[in-house]
Parts: C-alpha cells; structure tokens; sequence
C-alpha cells in the first residue's frame, strides 16, 4: 500500500513523507532528495536488497563500493558508515541500523544463476511470481535514465552478509536480518537510487526466496558537527566536507 | 599458492617497462600470457581488463569473487567477466596474494583518505583517464573504468569485517601470470601513490612481458 503524508503541515525530523512496499523480485529507482532519509524495513525477515547510487546532475558519479570500504577500512557495512561515489562524495550516511552488517562484493543473480539455483519461472506461466534476477532488475532500471551495462557498477546487497574465513574464503552468514530489521540511509546529496529485491546471489534458501522490503521516506535532521556519522571516522569527515564544497552557493539548502 | 612460471622471459615476445605514474594498454590475444613484474618490491599495479572489441564486457570483481568464493586473488583464479565469462586465468604467482576488493586511487579519493590538501597529486584514475582519452580506438570513456585489481597489493578482510592495508607480500622480482582466455585489452595504471606506507612512499617501474 502506499502512503503519502499530508503537505499540509510543515514537517518535523523524523517524519514519514512516504511510504510503500516494493514486493519481492521486483525493482524500482527514485530521486532522493538531500535532507531526507530512506528507512528500508524486512518485513518478514531474510530479505536482499540491491542497490545502486548514482548523482542526477551527472550520472557518470555512481557508487563506488571499493572506495566506501577502503575509506573506511572496513568490509561489512553498518550504522555509522558513509557510501560514497567515485568523485570522493557522500551519496548517503547509515544512520540506523538493527541488522549490522550488510555487503557490498558479491553483486548479482543472473538469469542463468537463477535457472540454474531455484530453476526457471517465467513471466509467462507465473506473471510478476516470475523468478526475477538482480542484473535484469538493474539493467531495466539503468535505461530508464538513459544508462546501461557500462554504468552498473559493484552494488549494495543490503539485509546480506558475507563472512571470510582467515584464507579469504566466503561464508554466507544465514539468518542476517529477521523480520522488522531495518537500516535507515539519510542522504547527503540529491541521489538516484536504483533498487531490487532479488535473492542474494549466495543465498542458500531451497526455495526462490520471496521477500518484500517496505521502504519509508523520512525528514531528516539537520547534520551537526557532533553527528555520528560524520565523527565515525575522520575520512568521513573529510568526505562531509567535499559534499559541502560541492554545494558552495548552489541550491542546496532544501529547507 | 605460489606457482613458478616456467616461461622463459628471453623467450618472451614482447616486454615494456612501466614507470610509476604511467598508464600500459594493449590487447592480449586468446592463448597468449603475460606477466606482470614487480621490480622494485611492494609496488601496485591497478588493472582493468575489457573483452576487446566489446569494451562493455569487462572485468567483475564482485562475478569473479563470488564464483571462486574468496576475496583474493593467486594461481587458478579465473577473472570472470560482466557476463561471467572467463576472460584470463592466474597460471602463475611468486607473490600468493593480490587484492580486488580495495579499487584503484583517485584524486577525489585521495581527499578522504588523506587530507583535502592532497588533491592534485598524480593517481591512478587519473593514469586511466590519460590512456583512454589517448587512446581512442577503443572508444572507451569515463563509464568504462570500474572496480579493477590490485596486483601485489595485500588487503586482508578480517572475521569481524574489518579491511586494512598491510605491508605487501611482494618483493622485487615477484611476478604474476596470466593467460587470456579472449582477447583482452589490459589497462594498468603503474600507482603513483605517495601516501601510503604500503609501498614505502616509493613507488617503482613494473614490467610487462607477454608469450604468444
């Protein structure tokens, strides 16, 4: 269902301007505005969300996983963290999180990974209960802004972890997020934001897993000196500070 | 796992070196190997591979993560495509270890990971950025540089989901080598980094070697 608040009425941080729920194996994009927030809920537990950034004023700007990680030192992603672009900017901070620990290095269900994991349904026979991939997802979604494979890069699997072992070797951690799970990404810049929820590619379900994400549009607060993302290390810091140099007397200020 | 080459480098058919802070890009045919050099010790070589003739098929850290089930690269790791095709296979490594999960450095970058100060030093995108706009035959723009690997670069993940950057488990005269499984455009960026200890704020020539 979805649900638009009133306009009425001016707006508190915290508020929820929108909401709806996209069902599972299924894709949607939308702009983000900076200064709100995108609080994304497992409704029934176990779900994978992918997810792709990219700046509407110049969309060569996308994601950039191996900089967000490096940045930070880190290989899962949680409360505190920053996601960058490739150009050293912000796109959006995690500033909630109860599920504590999402990935971002294992990318996507093919068509064929799909057949050859929980076999083929097609939109023929079982129309939108079809056995949805994540690459198609995002490949439908990339050209409704005129953009293609060139421009996919190494996405987000939100609510999934992947674990190593002292060798390097992958563990799907099972169970990651359970039912009401929810990180909330408040965003720092005007962003593009592509979205599936396709099973993970390492999901080790028997079945196609079907699980719907219920995502809510928030007012954000304002970002003080003390905020914790940006304290959370001192690379975010730096990385506040180029959004704030890239928004220098532009209309940036959506009040 | 260690594996030595028994390629004979007087053999070789081709072979350039590559200063710190310069670009190589040339296509490697199906069949043939290369080795990529490290002739100073703890240098990075930031490389990207496309399908030539169809640059938009290209290297996939995250196919070729998930397809081996391990964050590292060495001996047997085959590089998967966008399309998860083979495109190359490590046939050979003195080194043990290289990474693919820290990308290249950038100018913009470099602002976050050192100061903001810092950003008109010379990097590797901007390296990449030079040879394809040198380089236009292959008709490839800013779209085309991507998530790349890190030869000779040492990024160990923690249990706990950590990343850091050790020291490297190179030394001068390690090498890596790897066969194209289709003619490959290899694009390498010889790091000019300066700020990183990793290779002790020095960085060195690489050698490239190709075999038919």
């Amino acid at each position: 269902m979805t649900t638009l608040s009133s306009n009425t009425k001016k707006t508190e941080p915290g508020d929820v301007l929108y909401e709806d729920t996209i069902p599972a194996a299924s894709h949607w994009s939308m702009r983000m505005r900076k200064g709100t927030s995108l609080k994304l809920i497992d409704v029934e537990g176990g779900a994978n969300m992918g997810m792709l950034f990219y700046n509407p004023e110049n969309m060569l700007e996308r994601y950039n996983a191996p900089d967000t990680l490096k940045g930070q030192h880190t290989f899962k992603l949680t409360k505190g963290n920053c996601l960058y672009s490739d150009m050293g900017r912000i796109f959006c901070s995690i500033v909630d999180d109860t599920v504590g620990w999402h990935e971002t290095v294992c990318g996507n269900t093919t068509k064929q990974m799909v057949k050859d994991k929980w076999g083929e349904k097609n939109y023929q026979e079982f129309h939108n209960d079809w056995n949805q991939n994540g690459y198609n997802s995002f490949l439908v979604e990339l050209a409704k802004y005129g953009l293609g494979k060139k421009d996919m890069a190494a996405n987000l699997n939100l609510f999934s972890a992947i674990g190593t072992d002292d060798d390097g070797n992958l563990k799907y951690l099972e169970n990651n997020s359970k039912a009401g799970d929810s990180i909330t990404l408040r965003f720092e810049m005007d962003t593009l934001v592509l979205f599936h929820t396709c099973p993970h590619p390492l999901s080790t379900a028997k079945e196609y897993p079907r699980k719907p994400v219920t995502y809510q549009i928030l007012q954000a607060g304002e970002v003080n000196e003390d905020d914790y993302c940006r304290n959370y290390r001192d690379e975010n810091a730096r990385g506040f500070m180029n959004n704030e140099i890239y928004h220098l007397g532009g209309a940036c200020c959506h009040d | 796992m260690i594996k030595e080459s028994e390629l004979v480098v007087e053999q070789a058919n081709f072979k350039e070196r590559v200063l710190a802070g310069d670009y190589f890009m040339k296509v490697v045919k199906k069949g043939q190997t290369f080795r990529i050099l490290d002739i100073g010790g703890n240098q990075a070589a930031d490389t990207l591979f496309y399908k030539a003739g169809d640059p938009a098929e290209r290297y996939s850290a995250v196919d070729t993560i998930r397809e081996q089930g391990n964050v590292y690269l060495t001996t047997g790791s085959k590089l998967l495509s966008t399309e998860n095709n083979v495109m190359l296979e490590i046939v050979a490594d003195t080194c043990g270890r290289h990474d693919t999960i820290g990308g290249a450095c950038a100018t913009e970058s470099n602002t976050i990971r050192y100061s903001l100060d810092k950003k008109c030093m010379h990097a590797c995108r901007d390296s990449w950025m030079l040879a394809i706009a040198e380089n236009e035959q292959y008709g490839m723009t800013k779209r085309d540089i991507t998530h790349n690997i890190n030869f000779f670069m040492n990024v160990p993940v923690t249990k706990e989901g950590g990343l850091s950057f050790e020291d490297g488990l190179s030394a001068p005269g390690k090498y890596v080598e790897l066969k194209a499984h289709m003619d490959t455009i290899v694009l390498i960026s010889n790091c000019p980094q300066l700020n990183n200890p990793c290779n002790a704020y020095n960085p060195t020539p690489i050698e490239v070697i190709i075999w038919d």
